[in-house]
C-alpha cells in the first residue's frame, strides 16, 4: 500500500485532536494595543457568565493546527472522486481567474443596471445557452442549487395548472429510481407523491405508470438517464402518455452529462428541467456549495419563472418580473459566481466540445463497468450512461457489505462511490468517473476494487474492519446517529 | 435468519402477530438485517388509525430510510416508546422487544391477503438472488 506519502504520526494526532486538547494555561495567539477609550463600568456580576472557556494558543499552534487539518481533504484536485448521482468533474482554472476579474468580482446587485451591462449580458447570454441545450425556450438562473431548481419548476406547474383551472390535479408520479429529492420536492410543494417502479431493465414500468396516471396527476418528475444511469428508452411514449391525460413531465436533468449535446429535453417532451450547474457545466462543488439549478421550460409556462429574468431591449439589458411569476427564490440574482463559470464553460467547449463530453463520460462509465466485470456483481445487463452500478452482493457470502468495500477504497487513496443508492439495488455501488479522468486513474481505482474483490475472498476481516492507514479508524456510525453528542464539553479533570 | 411460524408477513416485510382481536406488528428478521444498524423509528400515535398496506411510519438505518407499511387495517392500541432511546432492539430482537405497534384489527380478513411463513421465506430468497 502506497501509504509511505502520509505522515502517519501526524495524521494519528491530529484527526483526534482539539484545540483545547493543544490549550495550555496563559498562552495567547495576539497582543492587544494599551486602552486608549475611557473604561465603561463592567455589568454587575450575576449578569455576566461564570467561566467561558476557550482554548489558549499561540498564533502558530493555531495556524498549524488548521493547516494540518486542511491538508486531510480530499477534493477533486486532489484526487479521483468517482461519487455516483453528483458528477464531480474538473473544474478549470481559468474560470476562477474569470471570476475575480474586478469587473465581475467587485460589482452589487443594487448598483443601476446601465453599470452592470458585462454582467447581467452574461446572464441573458447563459438563460439563452441553457435554453437552446435543453431545447426549451425560456429559462430562469435564480435557484441557489438543485433542490430548489426543483421546487420552483413544481411551482410553476402548480401555478399554470391553477390558472388552467386544473387545480384538483393534486399527484405527482415519481419512478422509484429517482433522486430522493424529487419526491421530497413534490411533497413541499404540496402534492402526494405516487411511487412508480421500475421494471427489470430499469426503465420505468409501464404498466405500473398506466395504472398510476389518472385525471388527478399534475406532473411525473423523471430523472433522465435515471439513477441506475439508464436511459429510459420509453420516454417518448411517456411523454405522450402524461400530456393525452393533461398532465406535465418534469425533468430532473443532474445527469445531463450523459447526454448533453446528443438529446434535448424539450425534444424529447419534457415541459420543465432543472441543471445543476455545479455538475455539468463543471462549476465547484466545494463544502456543499454554493451551486446552481437553472430551471428550463417551454414557451406556455414561461410568464411563470420566479423574478428577475434578464432580458435584452434596445436599450441594453434589465431586469424582468414576468407577468405571472411565481415570485423571488433567494435574494438577487442567483449565485452570480457560479453562473459565470458554467457560461466560461459552456463558452470554451462550445457544441462539438460538449458531445465530446457526453461520448467520453459514457465511454468511461462503460470502461470502468467492464473492468469490474466478474469481480462484483453487474445489475441490468444494459450498458451504461454516464454512471455505473456495481452491486457488492457477491461479496456478502464473506460477510462484507458496500460499505466496508468503499471502506476499503479509502486506505487505497481513492473518494469511495455512492453506496446504498438508488435503493432499489441491493449492495449499490453507484460509480460516476466522469469525462475528465485519465486511462491511467480509472484503471488505478479498478485495480483498487479489484484487490479489494480479492482481499474478501482471503482476508475478508482486512476489508471489514478497514480503514486502516487514516487518521480515525472505523467510526461507529449507529452510535452516532442514535445517541449523538452535538456540542463538545470539557472533560472534568 | 428466523422465520418464526405463528405470524403473517407483508411482501414489505413486515409482520404480524394475532393476540384476540389485535395484532402486533414489526419488521423481518431479514428487513433488518437488509437495513443494517436501525438509528431511528418514526411510528403513528396511540389512537390513530392505520390502514391496510399503507404508509404507518419510517425507519431510518446507517443506509437510508424506509417507508413502514401497516400490515393491517385498524387503530393503534400501542407503541413501542423503548425504541426511542433503543431503536438497536430492532436489529437485535425483530420478533420480540424491537416489536413496533400493537393495532386493534378492524378486518381480520386482510390476514389471509398476507403471506404465510414459507411463502415469505421464499420470497426473501428470491430477492438474495
Amino acid at each position: 500500500m502506497d501509504n509511505e506519502r502520509m505522515n502517519d504520526e501526524q495524521h494519528t494526532n491530529i484527526g483526534a485532536t482539539l484545540t483545547f486538547d493543544l490549550s495550555r494555561p496563559g498562552r495567547v495567539g495576539c497582543s492587544l494595543p494599551e486602552c486608549d477609550v475611557p473604561e465603561a463600568e463592567i455589568p454587575p456580576a450575576e449578569l455576566l457568565r461564570d467561566d467561558l472557556r476557550l482554548p489558549e494558543l499561540s498564533q502558530p499552534d493555531v495556524v498549524r493546527y488548521f493547516l494540518a487539518l486542511s491538508r486531510l481533504n480530499y477534493s477533486v484536485d486532489t484526487g479521483f472522486y468517482p461519487l455516483g448521482s453528483c458528477t464531480m468533474k474538473h473544474n478549470p482554472k481559468v474560470h476562477e481567474d474569470l471570476a475575480r476579474r474586478p469587473g465581475f468580482a467587485d460589482i452589487h446587485p443594487l448598483q443601476p443596471p446601465e453599470t452592470v451591462q458585462g454582467a447581467l449580458a452574461v446572464m441573458h447570454n447563459l438563460q439563452r445557452c441553457l435554453a437552446e441545450i435543453t431545447g426549451m425556450d425560456a429559462a430562469t438562473l435564480a435557484p441557489a442549487a438543485g433542490a430548489q431548481g426543483e421546487l420552483t419548476g413544481i411551482l410553476i406547474i402548480k401555478a399554470y395548472l391553477a390558472d388552467a383551472g386544473q387545480s384538483h390535479r393534486r399527484k405527482i408520479l415519481v419512478p422509484d429510481s429517482a433522486h430522493g429529492t424529487n419526491p421530497a420536492t413534490a411533497a413541499m410543494a404540496g402534492f402526494e407523491v405516487v411511487t412508480v417502479a421500475s421494471d427489470k431493465d430499469g426503465d420505468t414500468d409501464m404498466q405500473a405508470l398506466q395504472v398510476a396516471l389518472d385525471d388527478d396527476v399534475a406532473a411525473m418528475m423523471l430523472t433522465l438517464p435515471n439513477t441506475l444511469g439508464i436511459f429510459d428508452r420509453d420516454i417518448l411514449t411517456i411523454a405522450e402518455m402524461l400530456h393525452a391525460k393533461g398532465a406535465l413531465l418534469y425533468g430532473d436533468g443532474a445527469n445531463l452529462n450523459a447526454i448533453v449535446g446528443r438529446a434535448r429535453f424539450g425534444d424529447l417532451g419534457f415541459d420543465v428541467v432543472h441543471l445543476n450547474l455545479h455538475k455539468t457545466f463543471s462549476t465547484p462543488h466545494g463544502g456543499g456549495g454554493p451551486g446552481a439549478g437553472p430551471v428550463c421550460v417551454k414557451a406556455p409556462l414561461a410568464t411563470y419563472l420566479p423574478t428577475p429574468v434578464i432580458e435584452q431591449t434596445d436599450g441594453g439589458y434589465r431586469t424582468l418580473r414576468p407577468p405571472h411569476s411565481i415570485g423571488k427564490l433567494q435574494a438577487f440574482h442567483g449565485n452570480f459566481g457560479v453562473l459565470l463559470r458554467a457560461y466560461a464553460y459552456l463558452r470554451s467547449l462550445g457544441a462539438d466540445g460538449f458531445r465530446e463530453v457526453s461520448a467520453n463520460a459514457v465511454l468511461n462509465a462503460n470502461y470502468v463497468r467492464e473492468r469490474l466485470r466478474g469481480a462484483y456483481q453487474l445489475p441490468y445487463g444494459r450498458c451504461a450512461m454516464h454512471e455505473v452500478i456495481a452491486s457488492a452482493s457477491k461479496q456478502r457470502a464473506k460477510g462484507v457489505r458496500a460499505w466496508d468495500v468503499a471502506k476499503r477504497l479509502i486506505d487505497y487513496g481513492f473518494h469511495p462511490p455512492t453506496v446504498y443508492f438508488p435503493l432499489i439495488v441491493e449492495e449499490a455501488m453507484l460509480i460516476e468517473p466522469t469525462e475528465t479522468e485519465s486511462k491511467e486513474a480509472l484503471d488505478a481505482f479498478c485495480e483498487a476494487l479489484l484487490a479489494i474483490a480479492r482481499e474478501v475472498e482471503e482476508t475478508p476481516e482486512v476489508v471489514k474492519s478497514a480503514p486502516h492507514d487514516t487518521p480515525v479508524g472505523r467510526l461507529d456510525e449507529a452510535t452516532a446517529a442514535r445517541r449523538p453528542v452535538l456540542r463538545w464539553q470539557p472533560r472534568n479533570d | 435468519m428466523e422465520y418464526p411460524d405463528d405470524l403473517r408477513y407483508s411482501r414489505e416485510h413486515e409482520w404480524v402477530r394475532l393476540d384476540g382481536d389485535a395484532g402486533v406488528i414489526g419488521i423481518s428478521d431479514f428487513a433488518q438485517d437488509q437495513l443494517g444498524d436501525i438509528v431511528y423509528v418514526a411510528l403513528p400515535a396511540v389512537g390513530s388509525e392505520v390502514k391496510f398496506m399503507e404508509k404507518c411510519g419510517e425507519i431510518e438505518s446507517v443506509k437510508a430510510v424506509s417507508d413502514l407499511y401497516s400490515p393491517v387495517s385498524g387503530e393503534v392500541l400501542a407503541r413501542n416508546d423503548s425504541l426511542i432511546e433503543q431503536p438497536e432492539l430492532v436489529n437485535s430482537a425483530p420478533y420480540g422487544d424491537g416489536w413496533l405497534l400493537q393495532v386493534r384489527l378492524i378486518d381480520p380478513s386482510e390476514l389471509e391477503r398476507l403471506l404465510g411463513t414459507q411463502e415469505y421465506k421464499d420470497l426473501t430468497a428470491r430477492a438474495e438472488e
